[in-house]
């Protein structure tokens, strides 16, 4: 007899998320991911002007902010046939470079690593062997007995104190926990490091975008101008520090963040077969170099790869109605023409219809609908999106520095290629294209600068600002990649107003619940075998689920294409 | 586990802070808070004899955006201090543990230090049927924001979405997302709006209360004055731009590359109460009219629906004494020199309209507001 588990909520996460789980003989044999929350945003978006889309969809999250404005900028400027110009594309990779160093870190140390690094063991630790590991893996400066000792001082103050805050009941002492006590100081240290400096390298969202969390963005270009002889524009002191922000930034990655993950992984290669999931990967592809129209020269190609075969990859094309579909089987919507239809976003229609048990509730009716997330197939198979895809498709498509990054994480580490197919495979990924960002955000910075010294500062496109010149009816979709992975917005602009918009997000794909085939979405097939070997304290899932680092504000929504104000859940 | 609670000071001893340093950071709390110098000696007290208050942060319909901003605090001492000087006893977003252990964690701190613990609120609270958008351990966020306010000493409502309901509030509010305010009443709520606030802010707030132990001077929106008393075209560095009648005409063009006003590309400056001119973002980088982008509003009801955004704000109704400024724009000469002239002596007769309604309002603010929480 199985035993049925709930986390809810998941936390070190952003968003409401709750897994219930069956466990049977000290491993997951079921798993059903639900998310909790809804705001309604495609709703609240009809009717307005499509140069505002991208403050409303960027507040879909606040982790990754910046994300979904790209993705809406792009959506409009598909629809409206703008070209930016190449130093706002510039712009905009550099925060995007910027958000995915910041988020990566930030994901690895305070939402991932108190899966794998035991804050009480470190204690006991003799930081004189903490500072020879440090040692041995970096040239951090950061690393002395005297340092890792007040690290551990201040550690047990804390503890001592009675008020343990933020790590009360955390799974401390559980068995799946195999770090020795010194590599765990060095985590925690490096828990509280990252913290302070995770606040510096946003502040090139802050120079472009005058603001982090969410900087702002514009239909066109960006709205920060270029001016060397000006102290209200980007000039030389400007640039100067977005220059120190990313190599400070570029440091912190390739010092403390990629040897602590390759030192933290060396302990856990176990967990290389443990939460394979899904087969199939699917990347939107981003970076632009040549313009977002040349696709094929994305630093993150574009493409999807069925049945882990690396030897073929699909084109994946946002436009084709037939390919990205969104299914209700188990949601908590309903569909005019009936729960097993899927819909393109373009022509998909959406009825709230909550069915689910009467708060408060202990279990979800998983038989029947249960959950706010709409379940997104690609020509109608499950797909993983996220780092791990990204890297799939850029290694498949034969993209040189990948490979070579990927292949000597995989010697390092000494593991086949299939460990990539893992939870441990996921969370060495995202280090892995951190570390890739980390040098290609050096290349747009200094393209950015030989531009300006060519005489070329222009920002903005202001050729369809206005809407007068748009046509009268436009679609467009925005693709894009967010930290957690594919992300697209569909638009249809009608008389200059939005008509339809439609977000279809990373953990949409990923912690979907079934769909009308009964095939499961990422998180839950990742699930399976996944070992729990204390229910009470389900450690082990926990490490599976932030491998994906879930974001789930953005992943529930709602639509309804003739605008009818939905309010059908008097069903209960 | 013992049942100890260290002073600041103990604690600070503890971490190895020197007297030296923690004086420093006494002093800027002090400025952060908004405390004239003399009010210094107060906060090194407060932080010599107070133990780590009990914080509970919730997290409702909402982007975790206010939290992000939380950890972007910039002065150094000040993410120890949310870490660790402050007990922050249940956080959806930093917290180790989950589940029923989170949940645990949770109910303790409400149980042991009922009436005492800091109750801080990310997100609006979903109202249409029966609270279902909104469910965590499979309660509704109505349900859990009713339980922890009835024993919380104040409740502070992070952001634009626990203090008016900001963009799932936003027409045609398809969940009933609703603020703390309007769900919660019987002890103090203070509102710190912004989508996010500015992270100084934030940190701001929670050093106030946890000095003295009493809300700071709130406006009649519950806002603190500290931050929330100035509009943002008042202590904008572009004002005199106004002023004198320059203004961007379209994103990237010449006046733009100067920095003139945004204005007419729809700035909500003049009727947005925030301290972005003053504090900047991000310990005082930017903000968004000096990176070339024009002023949301993002810290005012109903802001999202008070759009376009890239609209002007002389065309709606209601808005009044700066509509003379927008005609400056169109017609320069002589009419600049009316449109400054005008726009001047409303301004003055506004500052001292603000001035009176000030002393009035702290005064009521005291008797009314400052009611030991």
């Amino acid at each position: 007899m199985a035993n049925r588990i709930v986390v809810d909520p998941i936390t070190r996460i952003e968003g409401h998320l709750r897994i219930e789980a069956e466990v049977k003989e000290g491993k997951i044999v079921d798993a059903y991911s639900s998310g909790t929350m809804i705001r309604g945003f495609e709703l609240i978006l009809k009717g307005r002007d499509p140069r505002d889309a991208w403050a409303f969809t960027e507040r879909a999250c606040g982790v990754c902010t910046t994300v979904h404005a790209l993705a809406s900028v792009r959506a409009v400027e598909d629809a409206l046939d703008i070209t930016v110009p190449p130093n706002a594309e510039l712009v905009r990779n550099l925060m995007f470079c910027a958000q995915y160093l910041q988020d990566h870190v930030v994901h690895f140390y305070h939402l991932h690593a108190l899966d794998w690094v035991d804050v009480v063991s470190a204690l006991k630790a003799d930081p004189k062997k903490t500072s020879e590991i440090a040692q041995s893996i970096s040239s951090w400066p950061k690393s002395s007995p005297k340092y890792f000792a007040d690290v551990q001082k201040r550690l047990t103050a804390f503890v001592n104190s009675g008020q343990l805050g933020i790590f009360a009941n955390g799974y401390w002492g559980h068995a799946a926990y195999k770090l020795p006590a010194e590599v765990n100081l060095l985590g925690t240290a490096h828990y509280l490091e990252a913290l302070e400096w995770q606040k510096e390298v946003v502040k090139v969202h802050t120079i472009f975008g005058g603001k982090n969390p969410h900087p702002n963005y514009l239909v066109g270009g960006v709205p920060c101008s270029v001016n060397l002889d000006e102290s209200n524009a980007l000039n030389a002191e400007r640039l100067a520090y977005v220059g120190t922000l990313f190599e400070q930034a570029v440091e912190f990655v390739e010092k403390v963040y990629l040897p602590d993950l390759l030192a933290v992984a060396s302990f856990y290669k176990d967990w290389g077969g443990i939460g394979s999931g899904l087969p199939n990967y699917l990347a939107y592809g981003d970076l632009p170099v040549h313009g977002f129209k040349n696709t094929k020269d994305f630093k993150f190609p574009r493409g999807a790869i069925l049945d882990r075969d690396l030897s073929h990859v699909h084109e994946v094309d946002g436009k084709n109605t037939e390919q990205v579909q969104e299914f209700i089987k188990h949601s908590w919507y309903e569909y005019s023409s009936g729960d097993d239809s899927g819909k393109h976003p373009w022509d998909g229609e959406t009825q709230l219809k909550y069915s689910g048990p009467k708060p408060p509730y202990e279990h979800l009716d998983v038989d029947a609908k249960y959950s706010w997330l709409k379940t997104p197939r690609w020509k109608g198979h499950p797909m993983e999106v996220g780092p791990l895809a990204r890297l799939l498709v850029a290694y498949a498509s034969g993209r040189a520095d990948v490979k070579e990054v990927v292949d000597g994480a995989l010697k390092a580490l000494d593991v086949p290629v299939t460990a990539l197919f893992s939870t441990l495979g996921r969370t060495a990924a995202r280090g892995l294209e951190t570390k890739l960002i980390a040098g290609w955000s050096k290349e747009f910075y200094n393209q950015l600068l030989a531009n300006i010294k060519n005489g070329d500062t222009r920002m903005f496109n202001s050729e369809r600002w206005d809407p007068s010149t748009w046509p009268k009816e436009a679609k467009g979709v925005g693709l894009s990649e967010a930290p957690r992975g594919a992300l697209a917005h569909w638009i249809v602009i009608k008389d200059g107003k939005i008509a339809n918009y439609q977000l279809v997000v990373p953990s949409t794909w990923n912690a979907s619940p079934r769909d009308a085939k009964g095939q499961r979405s990422a998180y839950e097939a990742a699930l399976l075998g996944t070992p729990v070997k204390n229910p009470d304290q389900p450690l082990e899932l926990l490490r599976t689920i932030h491998s994906f680092d879930p974001c789930i504000a953005c992943a529930v929504h709602l639509y309804d294409e003739k605008g009818r104000y939905i309010h059908q859940i008097n069903t209960f | 586990m013992s049942d100890t609670r260290l002073t600041m000071w103990e604690y600070a001893q503890i971490q190895g802070y020197s007297r030296r340093d923690f004086l420093r950071f006494c002093g800027w709390l002090a400025a952060a808070a908004g405390i004239e110098a003399s009010g210094v000696g107060q906060v090194v007290k407060a932080m010599e004899t107070k133990p780590r208050l009990p914080v509970v942060w919730f997290h409702f319909q909402e982007c975790t955006c206010c939290s992000e901003s939380f950890i972007r605090s910039s002065h150094p001492i000040v993410s120890d201090i949310v870490l660790d000087k402050i007990s922050l006893d249940y956080t959806e977003t930093l917290q180790a543990a989950a589940g029923h252990q989170a949940e645990e964690a949770l109910h303790a701190t409400m149980k042991k230090y009922k009436g005492e613990y800091l109750m801080l609120v990310e997100g609006s609270i979903p109202t249409e049927a029966d609270g279902v958008y909104c469910c965590i351990g499979g309660r509704t966020a109505l349900d859990i924001v009713k339980e922890a306010a009835a024993g919380a000493k104040a409740v502070v409502a992070w952001g634009s979405c626990a203090s008016h309901g900001c963009i799932q509030a936003a027409r045609p509010n398809p969940t009933g997302a609703t603020p703390v305010h309007k769900v919660v009443s019987g002890i103090p709520i203070i509102n710190v709006p912004g989508c996010p606030p500015i992270a100084e802010v934030m940190a701001g707030v929670v050093v106030h209360l946890l000095a003295f132990e009493r809300p700071p001077l709130l406006d009649g929106l519950n806002r603190p004055k500290a931050f929330y008393s100035r509009r943002i075209h008042d202590t904008c560095y572009r004002r005199p731009n106004y002023d004198a009648g320059l203004f961007v005409e379209t994103f990237d063009d010449e006046s733009a590359k100067r920095g003139y006003c945004l204005y007419k590309m729809g700035c909500r400056g003049p009727v947005t109460y925030n301290a972005c001119g003053v504090m900047r973002w991000n310990n005082g980088v930017s903000y968004p009219i000096q990176s070339g982008h024009n002023c949301i509003g993002c810290t005012e009801e109903n802001f999202w629906d008070n759009g376009p955004f890239y609209q002007h704000l002389a065309s709606f109704p209601g808005f009044g004494i700066e509509s003379t400024a927008d005609t400056v724009g169109v017609t320069v000469g002589l009419v600049t020199a009316a449109g400054i002239a005008a726009h001047a002596i409303s301004t003055n007769i506004r500052k001292r309209k603000l001035i009176q309604e000030g002393v009035k309002e702290s005064g009521n603010a005291r008797t009314d507001k400052e009611g030991g929480a």
